[in-house]
């Protein structure tokens, strides 16, 4: 199942429910999920928060038809790795008609229950992803 | 400085459910059910969305009509009978998810078919009274049927935000609410499914509290009917909202473009507030709206909203309701029972 | 100095219902001493590869449980990980701790016990080789790490779905007659086919299988080595990291790891892929072993297939692959990095079920996740 941690998952709030990663001033790269080191600069970069619009194109996908414990009642569901319009690419779930998925099609995030630990843990949410007609 | 709506927002999962589909397979017949209540479809939220991720949606869109900075928010209100926990409030999920506070009041409402509403007063008296600059009110819900009940016709999902503040595209001029204890309809904690009085939710409860409530919205601001180009009551179907205006001397006309009911069912706390929107996406200025919600248990809450020209503004920067309504895939019985988690173990 | 492999030992792949991981891996170092002719006392220091014993079986501190199975207390042992590539990981670590000067013998083993949780919490375990908190979470599984590879492949190359089936096609052939595969039955391009969708466009028999086993061998410096009958040398080995997650890679129809750890294999070994006469490669699911053959070099970018369509891949072809079926025939992770040198060992000895015919030069390649860590090692009979 997904690793069970209620501080890991506050932890990662802004990310996970705004899509708020980091951006190096230095070099100019952005990073999704955020990164407290450039790992192109190193130590010697300047990280700072950067919001991301939540738009950008399907650069490959699959639909996984076997789940991992906790995600029986999702399948089938499509995931695709997505290049953000501001220059770097996440892995996110694709929802609507998995018939209609392809590479290059346009998505945008909307906000979807990720997770349920069970029925009596905590229900995880986040963002999904799509595709913009 | 007149407070009232600064923006507003709707969202409505995709997937329909028709009436001929559930009679199908309850073998009963679909041309009656569709007179009796006069609704078509109703909508069914997708495996991942619940009365959260829907507030979240129509919150967002809110915040674009708006355009206001998110973090003057003072106060945000999610109602609904579907939240998502019994203890833990949807408000907070909804409010980090739109980036607002964490200089912020919440709580969560309850109050059946009328928590949304029930927010929207609270955000009113708030911003009035100064305590506030802008308040967040939602009305959202995933309602739940007992499979094979006449509610199973109608619980639908969706839900509709209201951002309450001054300088509004809409001036609130005034709410009224008339409230009693009248069991018509009700869950207890741990229950898969409400359980109602049948015909009881009639007369003694529906009824009795739109009337008086629109009646005391009437009196107390000396308005007649007449004075009102749209009107919205809480749509549990298609029927009881003409019937209520033809007690109150409302006309069939009033109630057109708030009558959401019959493409997207009963959306229970998001219902008369989704018909809200629809009318606010199509009114002009100057034009005046009533509307009275109702709530089992029981109460109603009346509004006489105001139509400023703000509304031209902002009416085209998200998302209108009709947008959600035609935006819709039908599914068959077996995908619903599995979408609303009625299977045991599914 | 060299170091040089005189001893190997490998259980049989599978589901060992009745078996420990403890039992596995006492098997194998008792099957790799006989094989070398010496007793367990001689062992100066073990490694152990194996990924993820904790969410497996609860159990952490497996050098301990291994050297203290073995009656080997109280010599050092170190668990090594790298994912799928722990076995190798174990490998290198034994190897250069031969080359450092510390120890003259030294055994290297893997081990993984995978059946004793159910396949959908095996499915979520071997996600913690992926990226945790950006790829498990959202529902991501191993299959369809490479299945996302594997569609822009697809489309890049025009590789079709039957050109890459013929892939578990040779090595379910490869691994008919071999004792140790999980599996012994030959499948046709059709039977692939029509095996179940497991992550689009990935199919059940794409795949490898949730497998136990242990497999071990027993490294020497060159001066102890001289005294076995049959050692077969370590000519080079590389190592190289890469983005943990499959989203921050440059491209998803490569693994720069391989490149470049193989680069610094033939650099020490001072060889070229051509000079390989037979090879272990990483073919956690079919698309893995034809990216295996470009980033190794055995082919160019983009024409992988074509060493399957004139069948250079196979037994009696100018490159075998996966003699033994590869990890098609059994993929108990944290082992396959040693399992798959028992085989080339095997091959340079002459004593292989599918025998290479004067196999001289061998090469093994070991994934870790979607790429992010990888080890090649070549090894030689002179």
């Amino acid at each position: 199942m997904v690793y069970q941690s209620v501080p890991l998952f506050w932890r990662l709030k802004k990310p996970k429910y705004n899509l708020t990663g980091t951006k190096c001033i230095k070099c100019k790269n952005v990073y999704f999920p955020p990164r407290n080191l450039c790992p192109n600069c190193r130590r010697s970069g300047d990280i700072q928060e950067f919001q991301f619009s939540g738009s950008g194109k399907i650069l490959s996908y699959t639909i996984i038809r076997t789940p991992p414990e906790g995600f029986e009642h999702y399948i089938p569901y499509a995931i695709a790795i997505i290049r953000l319009d501001e220059g770097t690419n996440i892995t996110g779930q694709v929802v609507g008609d998995i018939e209609r998925i392809g590479t290059g099609k346009r998505v945008r995030s909307v906000f979807r229950k990720m997770h349920e630990n069970g029925s009596d843990g905590l229900i995880h949410y986040g963002l999904k992803f799509e595709m913009i007609d | 400085m007149s407070v009232g709506i600064v923006g507003y927002g709707a969202y409505i999962p995709k997937f329909r459910i028709s009436v001929d589909e559930i009679s199908r397979v309850w073998k009963a017949d679909p041309e009656t059910i569709r007179n009796g209540l006069l609704v078509e479809e109703k909508s069914v939220p997708d495996k991942d969305e619940d009365t959260i991720t829907i507030s979240v949606e129509a919150g967002k869109n809110a915040l674009l009509r708006a355009g206001i900075n998110p973090q003057d928010v003072g106060a945000v209100y999610i109602g609904s009978e579907s939240h998502p926990y019994t203890v833990k409030p949807s408000g907070t999920v909804v409010a980090d998810a739109l980036n607002l506070g964490p200089e912020l009041m919440v709580a969560d409402f309850e109050f059946a078919c009328k928590a949304g509403t029930a927010a929207i007063q609270c955000c009113f008296a708030l911003v009035k009274s100064g305590e506030i600059k802008y308040g967040l009110a939602i009305g959202a819900d995933c309602a739940q049927s007992k499979p094979g009940d006449a509610l199973e016709y109608t619980a639908a999902a969706g839900g509709a935000a209201y951002i309450i503040g001054k300088d509004p595209l809409a001036i609130l001029e005034g709410t009224y609410s008339y409230t009693t204890d009248t069991s018509d309809f009700w869950r207890r904690e741990g229950a898969d499914y409400p359980s109602h009085g049948a015909r009881f939710t009639g007369k003694p409860a529906y009824f009795k509290h739109v009337t008086a409530s629109t009646n005391e919205l009437l009196n107390k601001l000396s308005m007649k009917p007449s004075d009102f180009s749209h009107v919205v009551f809480h749509m549990p179907n298609g029927k009881f909202p003409l019937k209520a205006a033809k007690l109150l001397g409302i006309s069939k006309e009033q109630l057109e473009l708030g009558m959401v009911v019959t493409k997207i069912g009963n959306c229970y706390s998001g219902s008369s507030l989704l018909g809200l929107s629809r009318i606010l996406d199509h009114a002009k200025p100057g034009e005046r709206i009533l509307l009275t919600s109702y709530g089992s248990g029981a109460g109603s809450d009346s509004f006489s909203f105001l139509v400023t020209d703000k509304i031209l503004e902002r009416v085209n920067l998200a998302k209108k309701t009709d947008f959600y309504i035609d935006r819709k895939e039908n599914i068959d019985y077996g995908t619903y029972v599995r979408l609303r988690k009625k299977l045991k173990g599914g | 100095m060299r170091v040089a492999v005189v001893g190997i030992g490998c259980t049989k792949l599978g589901e060992h219902w009745m078996r420990s991981l403890r039992d596995l891996s006492t098997e194998a170092g008792a099957l790799a001493l006989k094989d070398a002719g010496i007793d367990g006392k001689d062992i100066q220091s073990l490694y152990i590869g194996n990924m993820s014993a904790g969410r497996f079986i609860g159990q952490e501190h497996l050098g301990a449980l291994a050297v203290d199975q073995a009656g080997l207390n109280p010599i050092p042992a170190t668990r090594c990980e790298s994912a799928c590539a722990s076995g190798a990981l174990a490998l290198r670590k034994a190897y250069l701790s031969i080359l450092s000067g510390e120890y003259d013998i030294v055994m290297a083993g893997g081990a993984e016990k995978m059946t004793d949780i159910k396949g959908s919490g095996a499915i979520a375990t071997l996600m913690g080789a992926g990226d945790q908190e950006w790829e498990s979470s959202v529902g991501l599984t191993f299959v369809g790490l490479y299945a996302l590879m594997a569609k822009a492949y697809m489309d890049k190359y025009k590789l079709t779905r039957e050109e890459l089936s013929l892939v578990p096609v040779k090595n379910h052939k490869h691994g008919l007659s071999n004792p140790y595969a999980q599996f012994n039955y030959e499948i046709t391009i059709d039977d692939v086919l029509k095996s179940p969708l497991i992550a689009d466009p990935l199919r059940l028999l794409d795949c490898s299988p949730i497998t136990d086993g242990a497999a071990a061998v027993i490294l020497a410096s060159e001066k102890v080595a001289k005294k076995f009958k049959n050692p077969v040398w370590i000519l080079g080995s590389g190592q190289a990291s890469d983005t943990l997650a499959l989203h921050n890679r440059k491209s998803l129809t490569e693994i720069p790891a391989t490149q470049i750890a193989a680069r610094k294999a033939y650099e020490k070994a001072e060889l070229k892929p051509d000079d390989i006469d037979i090879a272990e490669v990483h073919d956690c699911f079919s698309i893995a072993e034809i990216l295996s053959y470009e980033d190794l070099g055995f082919s160019e970018k983009g024409r992988g297939k074509e060493l399957l369509l004139s069948k250079d891949v196979m037994i009696g072809g100018k490159i075998p692959i996966n003699t033994d079926g590869g990890l098609k025939m059994g993929h108990p992770v944290g082992a396959t990095g040693i399992k798959q040198i028992v085989e080339v060992v095997k091959q340079l000895r002459g004593e292989a079920l599918n025998q290479v015919k004067n196999a001289k030069v061998g090469l093994a390649h070991n994934i870790g996740g979607s790429g992010a860590s990888c080890l090649v090692h070549i090894l030689g009979r002179e």
